[in-house]
This record gives structure tokens, sequence and C-alpha cells, in this order.
């Protein structure tokens, strides 16, 4: 099959093709729970937004927990070091991903309002943060964080929780959660009907100007940040030992990549791309579902500017650049590669295929009558 | 407390409590889908009714297994990054197979079992909780698959030039005889607790003499299940025991409390206070030959003790050493060719070396006291497993008295003859999860020092991280999940006291007016 190298640069793309499934499908979960309370006045409205991703957050939410595991088994030393470095931040994490399912699940069971008042703020920061945290954490990445290997490639990690929120890492937090809402909004435009979907106009149009606004001054700020450059090294098939290298740290060379590859700029005009059509067609209030591919795009163009601007790092060490984790140096054996290949090759088109199913089976907007008529299966 | 003691009791606290969630959400999916079934073949809207109704339990507690799974995915590199990197490799696949394969079938098709009702046919809603089911079950096939690897670590090899654990034969992994020995086990004790919940509920309804005949027909199918599943988990469990003896002598020889190498065919200590200073079992009491049956199914061959165990272990440090030692030669020089033949006739007690570090800095120049001490570390807390062993046992063989008098009572239509054996069904609710707790105290407790068995010490494993951050996570966990607890089951006893209600025919038919309107 693949040789080492090939198979790497695959899963590096695979590893993108999951963010980025996670950020489109989740996405839309993250952003509709991120507007409920501009979106829903009454708790019918709320409960209308929150029906629209009803039947279909806990599928998206694997999307989240297949890229783990597909990090885990494809790049176990970026599992190892993002998820022990970022500790605290991924506690935060956990516990608004967890918070989200038991809102759904638990919020209209019972008629109280005061207890529908919180889990919908429940909803809200189950929405808000992880949005924010993803953000906040690919802002770090593309910095490089301070971790280092002993020989046995026992990994220490010294920076704290606070150091991750620093003003670059805030202003990618920023871009990721006005992304979110955008395309929240533009799902709720899509599945609901009268004010709601008016107000989720609104919305979508406030998001996506914010969105195109924080991502430019990021790229403007990103040409002043360091970068880091791979020396010597073990070659495309060289054994997964990140010790083994040499890495530069090149000040103002984060978005080196553009000039070596001007091709690679594609990704940030998709991303604008994505933002604008959407925008307009929010604002004109037409075609909801091309809007939403819009937002969707933009999603894409985002997250592929942030590794196309890495690339090759995964991971780079601002303690000791020499232990960056790179494509070459951090990936699993050649056989679990393979092996993985040829699971997400056989696995993946029946994901999609079922996935699109049921998404056929629940087309149409939810209605307050919808509501209305079966208060008790609902949410 | 230390970041070791810590990161593991913060592991088995949020892992026993996502256990709390999932033998229940096992074993409902497959009783819906049998309810259904029925429903769907007899027409009679009764059934579906029933899988309405404990559809709705089984949503309740499905969300929070899924919320507290996605830590328990997330924890292994938080806490265990020592782990993630050294068998991330081999580890990391199954687990990233069961979310492709198993997670996004539950997940994709949990949504359209709730919503689908009004928009699918009879058929293809069945097909829906079938893939539900379905789903939960493959989800415990690859996560047990992967754990089967920790107790018995087949099909891979320590690569020095990467320094950790990588496949070399992922058949041998997935066909692992002590994963599919667990998984067979684990999923029918999810079927008993499933059945259990079942037959509990609907008694309390049969006591209380409402919804009789949802609750009659449901404990008819509970009982059964139950029956077959009891009788599956005993047998399976008795497999499982067997194959540990094949590669975990030392945990059987701990459950067992047996310190030295009896005769064969050993005895059975039914009871007994084992004394882990003293390396003895006071007070037992024994059962000839019963030991040796189980474990060896043989009246010939011997079941190790663990001092003679401990012995082995001595020599395994030894031989660790010299692998170590020829590690650290082919590192400093990758041309060495006498250093990589003597590192490949040890490399396989590697891992009994690196317990050592406990005990020394340096191992190359561990004290004979030292490796004394190493070896004494491979033997687990021996009274607590032994304990609940027994106790996991004891109610495995109630749950089969049990499940076979109710169905004996269903089979002869008198269910509600006995009140008091009602009374038992519903005082017997927790008692699965007692078992499937105790079964993974066995499992896991068992397996210790070790988090791969033989290959890598659990305190080598965790994260270099601050003992304070992983405090403030394990408090965080125990406010939030007990938080979460005390509603989840708030709303689960709501939802059981209003009980089924069937909608009203007028509201029936004013949807189906609306709908034809649309």
């Amino acid at each position: 099959m693949f040789d080492y190298g090939t198979l790497r640069l695959l899963w590096w793309a695979v590893l993108g093709v999951l963010l980025i499934g996670f950020a489109v499908m989740d996405g839309f979960d993250l952003g509709t729970a991120i507007l409920l309370p501009f979106v829903g006045r009454s708790d019918i409205e709320r409960r209308v937004a929150i029906n629209t991703i009803g039947p279909v957050w806990e599928g998206n939410q694997v999307w989240l927990i297949l890229g783990a595991g597909a990090i885990f088994a494809a790049w176990p030393p970026l599992y190892a070091v993002a998820f022990s470095g970022f500790y605290l931040a991924m506690l935060l994490l956990l516990c608004a991903l967890i918070l989200r399912p038991v809102g759904f699940k638990f919020r209209s069971k019972l008629e109280s309002r005061a207890w529908r008042t919180l889990w919908d703020a429940a909803l809200f920061v189950g929405g808000l943060v992880p949005a924010l945290v993803f953000g906040v954490a690919f802002g770090n990445v593309l910095q490089g964080v301070p971790f280092r290997f002993d020989d046995n490639l026992r990994l220490s990690y010294t920076g704290g929780l606070l150091d991750l929120f620093n003003p670059f890492a805030l202003l990618c937090g920023l871009v990721s959660v006005a992304m979110i809402t955008q395309h929240g909004a533009n799902w709720l435009a899509c599945k609901t009907e009268g004010a709601v979907r008016a107000r989720a106009r609104r919305a979508g149009v406030v998001a996506g100007v914010a969105l195109l606004g924080l991502f430019l001054a990021g790229g403007v700020w990103a040409g002043l940040l360091d970068g880091y450059a791979l020396g010597r090294f073990g070659g495309v098939d060289g054994p997964s030992n990140p010790l083994a290298k040499e890495v530069l740290r090149v000040p103002g060379g984060l978005l080196a990549n553009y000039t070596v590859h001007p091709w690679m700029i594609a990704a940030p005009l998709l991303a604008v791309l994505g933002i604008v059509v959407a925008l307009r067609l929010t604002r004109r209030a037409q075609r909801p579902v091309l809007a939403f591919l819009g937002s969707g795009l933009a999603i894409a163009g985002v997250i592929t500017t942030a590794g196309f601007s890495l690339f090759p790092f995964l991971l780079p060490s601002s303690l000791d650049p020499a232990a960056s984790l790179t494509v070459w140096d951090a990936s699993s054996s050649h056989t679990t590669l393979r092996i993985m290949t040829a699971a997400t090759a056989l696995l993946l088109p029946v994901v999609l295929a079922y996935t699109a199913w049921v998404y056929r089976v629940l087309r149409g907007p939810v209605t307050e009558a919808d509501i209305a008529r079966d208060t008790r299966t609902v949410y | 407390m230390d970041v070791v003691e810590l990161s593991r009791l913060q592991f088995g606290l949020t892992a026993m409590y996502h256990f709390l969630f999932v033998p229940l959400t096992l074993g409902l999916s497959v009783l819906l889908a049998i309810m259904e079934s029925i429903f769907v073949t007899t027409g009679r809207t009764v059934w579906r009714d029933m899988t309405k109704f404990w559809g709705t339990l089984f949503g309740i507690n499905f969300a929070m297994g899924v919320a507290t799974g996605i830590t328990m995915e997330f924890q292994f590199g938080t806490n265990w990054a020592y782990y993630s990197h050294y068998v991330g490799d081999v580890f990391g696949a199954p687990l990233a197979i069961e979310g492709l394969m198993a997670f996004f079938l539950e997940a994709t098709f949990v949504g359209l079992f709730f919503f689908g009702w009004e928009r699918l046919s009879r058929v293809q809603h069945l097909g829906v909780t079938c893939m539900v089911a379905l789903g939960s079950n493959l989800s415990a096939l690859w996560i047990l698959i992967a754990n089967g690897w920790m107790q018995n670590p087949v099909g891979s090899a320590f690569n020095v030039e990467t320094m950790r654990m990588e496949v070399t034969d992922f058949a041998a992994v997935l066909f692992n005889p002590v994963a599919q020995a667990k998984f067979v086990h684990t999923v029918s004790a999810g079927y008993v607790t499933g059945a259990m919940f079942v037959l509990s509920v609907s008694a309390l309804y049969l006591l209380a003499g409402r919804h009789r005949g949802l609750a009659i027909r449901s404990m008819t199918v509970a009982a059964s299940f139950g029956l077959a599943a009891a009788l599956s988990v005993v047998v399976l469990g008795d497999e499982s025991g067997y194959t540990a003896d094949q590669n975990q002598r030392m945990k059987i020889a701990a459950i067992e409390a047996e310190w030295n190498t009896e005769p064969a065919p050993a005895a059975f200590t039914v009871f007994g206070l084992p004394d882990q200073n003293g390396h003895e079992t006071r007070y037992p009491v024994r059962i000839p030959w019963l030991l040796g049956l189980i474990v060896t199914r043989s009246v010939g061959d011997k079941v190790a003790g663990i001092n003679d165990l401990v012995a082995q272990n001595r020599t395994r440090v030894e031989s660790g050493i010299i692998a170590y030692k020829s590690m650290l030669a082919l590192r400093a020089d990758r041309t060495n060719t006498e250093a990589r033949t003597i590192f490949a006739a040890h490399v396989s007690d590697l891992g009994y070396a690196l317990l050592l570090k406990r005990h020394t800095p340096d191992i190359v120049a561990a004290t004979p006291a030292q490796i004394d001490a190493a070896a004494w570390d491979t033997v687990p807390a021996v009274a607590p497993l032994f304990w609940s062993f027994r106790i996991m046992v004891g109610l495995g063989v109630f749950f089969i008295v049990l499940f076979a008098a109710m169905f004996a009572l269903a089979s002869a239509r008198r269910l509600e003859r006995h009140r008091w054996l009602l009374r038992v069904c519903v005082a017997s609710l927790p008692l699965p999860w007692i078992a499937a707790e105790l079964g993974w105290y066995v499992a896991e407790g068992g397996r210790q020092p070790w988090t791969i068995d033989g290959v890598l010490p659990t305190f080598l494993s965790v994260s270099d991280i601050p003992a304070s951050d992983v405090e403030i996570s394990l408090i965080g966990f125990v406010v939030f999940y007990s938080a979460l607890l005390i509603v989840e089951l708030f709303l689960m006893v709501r939802t059981i006291r209003r009980g089924p209600d069937a909608p009203a025919p007028a509201t029936t038919q004013a949807a189906a007016a609306l709908r034809a309107a649309e």
C-alpha cells in the first residue's frame, strides 16, 4: 500500500478533515446553544431552537470523540502533549461538554421556569466554552507551547492555565466563537420560521461581520509572530522519535509557508469567500441552505489556514524547539497507520451515508406547533 | 497523596461512575429492540407504548452515559500522558475504531429513536432501534478489545527507536482471548442490569396495582431475557477465569488468596482472612478440588501460588535489568549489534525492570533488596480482590435463582401470586450495579501494579502535571458528578412515578388532523 511518508501526510490531512468535520457538524449545535438566549425570548421559542438540534447533536458530538480517538491512534505524542499540557483547559472543556447532553435531555422534563432557565444557562455555557477553548488552544499551538522530552520520551510541560489565555490566543478564541455562532445562526435560519428565524439572521450578520474582522486582524497579527523551521531531520519515513531533529525559531516567520508555497493562500481565501457569501445571503434573507454551506466553507478555510501555517509542525515547542512534534516524527507506526487507513476508508463512507439518511428523514423546519403537539417526546 | 494516587483515584471514580450508566444502556437497548419487534410482528400497540416508556428511561440514562464517556476518553491523555505515548500505537486504534464503528451508529440513530416515531414506518423505526442496540454492543466490543490488551498485551513489541510499544499483529489484538471473554461477560452483565431494571420497576407497579398490562408483559420479557443473560454471565465468567490463568496468574492467585502453590487439583477457599504482610490466609474454609477444576480444567495441573509467582517475577526483574542496560547501550550507539542481540533476548522483561524506578533512580545498579521489593510489588492488594470476587459471584448466582423463579411464574401466568417475591425483585434493583462495579474492581485492581500487564507500571504511566491540578479536577468531578447523579435519579424516579401514559385518542386525532392540514 502507501509508504510511511505518504501515510503520515494522509493522516495529517485526515486529522484536518476530522477537525473540520467536528467544527462544521458539532459547530452548528454549539452555535445554536450560544444563540439560545438571543433567538428565543419565550420558552416555546427556545424549545424550537433546541429541537432543531435535538435529534442530531448526539451524532454530531461523535466527531469530537472520533477526532480525539484518531489523534490518540495516529498521533500518540500529540495526544499526550496536548491533553496533559492543557490539563485545566481540558477540564473546563469537559465540564462544558458534559453539561450539553444532560442539558438537552433534562431541560424540558420539568415545567418549572427556574429549572428551565438554569438549563438554558448551562446550554449557553456548554456552547460558548468549547468554542472559545478550541480557538484558544489553536492560538497556542500556532505560537508553540512550552514542553520538552527526556531520553525516555517522558514529557514535561511548564506552562500554566493562565499562560494559555494570552492576547493572540484570545483573539483566536474569538475567531472561533464568531465562526461557530455564524454557522449556528445559519442553521437556525434553515430550520426555523418566523421570529426565531429573523433573530437568527440578525445574529448571523453580526457574527459574520465580527468573524471577517477578527480573522483578518488575526492574519495581520500572525504575520508578526515567530515561526519554526525544520532543519536536519530523520526523513519523512524516519522513526517517530521527536528528539532526532533540528528546529530553528524564525522571527516573524509564522506565515513563511505562504511565501514558499503561494498556492496555500487558497485556504484563507476560501475562508473569506465562505464568510462573505454566508453574510450576503443572510443579510438579504435568501437561500438559507447556501448560506449554511457558506459558513461551513468558512470553517473549513479557517482551520486549513491554521494547518497550512504550521506544516510540517503539529505542535511546536517554544521551550525546546527541537522537541517539536512534526508530521514526520510524531505519528504511529507504519502498521498502525495502515490499519487506521483501512478502517477509515471502510467505515467513514458508511457513517456519512446513514448520517445523510437521518438528516433527510428529519428535513423541514421545526415549528411551535410541533412542540405543542408532542410536548412529552421533544426536548 | 501524590499525583499517581490522585490520578488513579480520579480514573477509578470516573470509570465506576461512567459504568453506572453503561450496563443499563447495553441491557435496555436490547430489551427495547425485543419489545418493538413484538410490536411490529403482532401489531399490538401496548408493545409500542412499552417501548416508548422504557425508551424514556433509556434516554435519561443514555445522556449520562454519553456525558461521562467523554471524560474517559480524554483522561488517557490528560492524566496518563506517558501511557498514551508508550502504548498509543496499539491502544489508540481500537478506541478510534470504536468511534467510527460504534459511537456514530448508536449516537446518530438514538435521536431518530425518540424523534422518528411519526416520521418512519414501523419497520424503519424498528431498524433504528436495532442500530442503537447494535452500536452500544459494538462499542463494548471495541473498548474491551482495548482493555483486554491491557490485561494481556499480545500482538505488539517494544521499539527501541521510538521508546514505545508498537503493533506487530493487529489480528492478535482483535482476537485476544481475554478480550473476547471479557466482551461476552461484560455485555451479559449489562443485559442482566437491564433485565433487573425492568423487572424491579414492573414489580413496583404490580405491588401498587398500576399499569398492570405493561408491567406483566415487561416482566415476562425481562425474566426470560434476564435468565439467559445471568446464565451467560456466570458460564462466561468462568471462561474469563480460565483465560486469566493463561496469562494473569498473579491475578487468579490474589483473587483466591492462594499464597503457596498447592498440590493439584487446588482447593477453593470459600472464606478466609487474607493477610497481605504475613503472606498467608487465616481461618480458611476450603472446598477440595474446585479451584483446580475451574482454573486449569484438569485434575493434574497446579494453580501457582503468590509466593512462587513472586520468586518467578524476581528472575524477570533481573532479566529486565539486562534488557534495560542493553537499551542504554543501544541508545548510545545504534550500531552496537551485541547490545541489540542481548536486548532482543530480554526485552519481554523490560517492564519488570521499570518497577525498580520506584525504589531506585538507577535501575542498572539496583541492589538485591530493591529487586526483591520490586518483585513483591507485583502482588496486588489481596483481601479486597478476594472479597470483591466472592460477593460478585454470590450475586451472580442469586440473579440466576431470581430470574429463574420469575421466569417460572411468568410461564405459569402467576407473576402476581407472591407479593413477597415482587418485593424481593424491587429490593434487588441495585444489585447488578454492585456486581458490575465489583467485577471491574477485580479486573483492574487485580491488574495492579501494571497499566499494561508486565509492560508498563501504573506509577510510570501518569502525566507530569502538578498534584494540585489533579486535586482540582478530582474535587470538580466529585461535585459535578454528584450533582448530576442527584438530578438524574430525581428525573428517573419522577418518570417512573408518572408511568407510561398512552396519548388520549382525542390528542392523536387532533395531531392527525393537523398533519393532514399541512
